[in-house]
């Protein structure tokens, strides 16, 4: 089993950290894929595309 | 399609409100009658007779049995009707609703929905609440708001700076950047925010007692849509919990709310302070019950007013977010989740 298919498997738990110091937000998602932005609203737009955050539909409002 | 989270555990009172008489309370918009049986459990009707409509909890009650005060409808705590008056024969439909009921940590939930999905093993705890070593102040104050501006309230405490400066907030609280989590399976939102070496807000510094800067830990848990949790830790600086994970340095407040929908625009704001520190001091509970009171009253002023503002503003009005509202925006992810559910 590989990492990420390891990850798959275990809790959907998504993370964004706020880094001190900064505006950038720091975000993790369940599968291991990392990134970052500025912007709380495009982060969990980032995150709940999972698992095609490359293909990030920037249209899709997720509220 | 109702605003609210259907087949879910809400709070519709605290357990010492509950008794020999009729307590009548609306919960997402179903208006529940809830009394205390002779076998010490509680039973929630509809607290609408099916003859005329009249509220059950304005009759009385014939042992386990309501008597509607209106023409004597009777009815069992399982809602069946015993009794129409002048008659034999009670109609087929001669039946009222009753709600599940689970009463746990002092806390009486009803569920509301589907009663053959309920499931009492889903009841988010607040143990806290009713255990030896903690003590707890509580109220209720309702609020003319809608529930999800109480939840974007508790969401982001970063509002305490400014909304409730000179009783827990303080510069820092505002200035220090947050943690969000999302557990999905489980359904929660955690919002931590750390801060070491801090002012003490007066709320804290008065009932622990403690001198100083202090470290303070706001860790939030919101099990949506109900029951919202904040594990407060007020320490002296640098004072840590030990490697065997022993905190007994620090003073523990449990912040919980109970989030409970009355109508679409009005919400029953529950709120509890349960602390393991001076457990045995009633100057320190009449404190914080007061300071606490005070804090929820402004919070009822401001969410009062934003409700006006929804009334007013023209379709479409389009928020503005940043980065202290990464756990709000998540919370009311879920929330529209469960609404479509």
């Amino acid at each position: 089993m590989s990492d990420v298919t390891a990850r798959e498997t275990a809790r959907t738990v998504y993370t964004i950290r706020w880094s001190p110091g900064s505006d950038r937000l720091h975000g993790v998602c369940h599968c291991g894929a990392e990134h970052e932005a500025e912007d709380p609203v495009l982060m969990w737009r980032w995150l709940l595309a999972h698992p095609d955050h490359e293909a990030c539909d920037e249209a899709s409002r997720p509220w | 399609m109702t605003p609210f989270p259907r087949n879910q555990w809400y709070v519709a009172a605290y357990r010492d409100e509950v008794g020999d008489d009729l307590l009548g309370r609306t919960v997402c918009g179903e208006p529940l009658m809830l009394y205390r049986l002779q076998d010490g459990s509680v039973a929630a009707l509809a607290d609408r007779c099916v003859h005329r409509r009249y509220p059950l909890s304005m009759g009385h009650r014939d042992g386990d049995r309501i008597v509607c005060g209106y023409h004597g409808f009777t009815y069992e705590p399982s809602g069946a009707c015993a009794y129409v008056p002048a008659q034999t024969r009670i109609p087929r439909t001669a039946r009222v609703p009753a709600y599940p009921v689970v009463e746990r940590d002092s806390l009486v939930w009803v569920w509301i929905g589907d009663p053959q999905v309920a499931d009492t093993a889903t009841v988010p705890r607040a143990p806290w609440l009713d255990s030896p070593g903690w003590t707890v102040v509580r109220g209720m104050e309702p609020l003319a708001a809608r529930y999800g501006l109480l939840v974007d309230n508790l969401l982001d405490l970063s509002h305490e700076t400014y909304l409730h400066g000179g009783y827990i907030g303080t510069p820092e609280v505002a200035e220090t950047p947050i943690t969000t989590e999302v557990d999905e399976d489980a359904r929660i939102v955690h919002v931590r925010r750390r801060m070491k070496d801090v002012a003490c807000p007066p709320f804290y510094a008065r009932s622990t007692g403690i001198e100083g800067r202090i470290d303070r830990w706001q860790d939030i848990e919101y099990h949506p849509p109900c029951l919202y949790l904040l594990h407060s830790r007020i320490a002296p600086t640098g004072v840590e919990p030990g490697p065997d994970g022993d905190d007994s340095a620090a003073c523990h407040a449990e912040i919980v709310y109970a989030i409970t929908p009355e109508t679409e625009t009005t919400t029953m704001d529950f709120w509890m302070v349960a602390r393991d520190f001076a457990t045995g001091d009633e100057e320190v509970s009449r404190f914080l019950a007061e300071s606490n009171r005070t804090v929820v009253l402004q919070d009822v002023v401001a969410l009062n007013a934003l409700e006006k503002v929804i009334a007013t503003e023209p379709a479409g009005y389009q928020e503005l977010s940043i980065n202290i509202d990464t756990g709000g925006l998540a919370a009311r992810r879920l929330l529209r989740k469960l609404v479509e559910q």
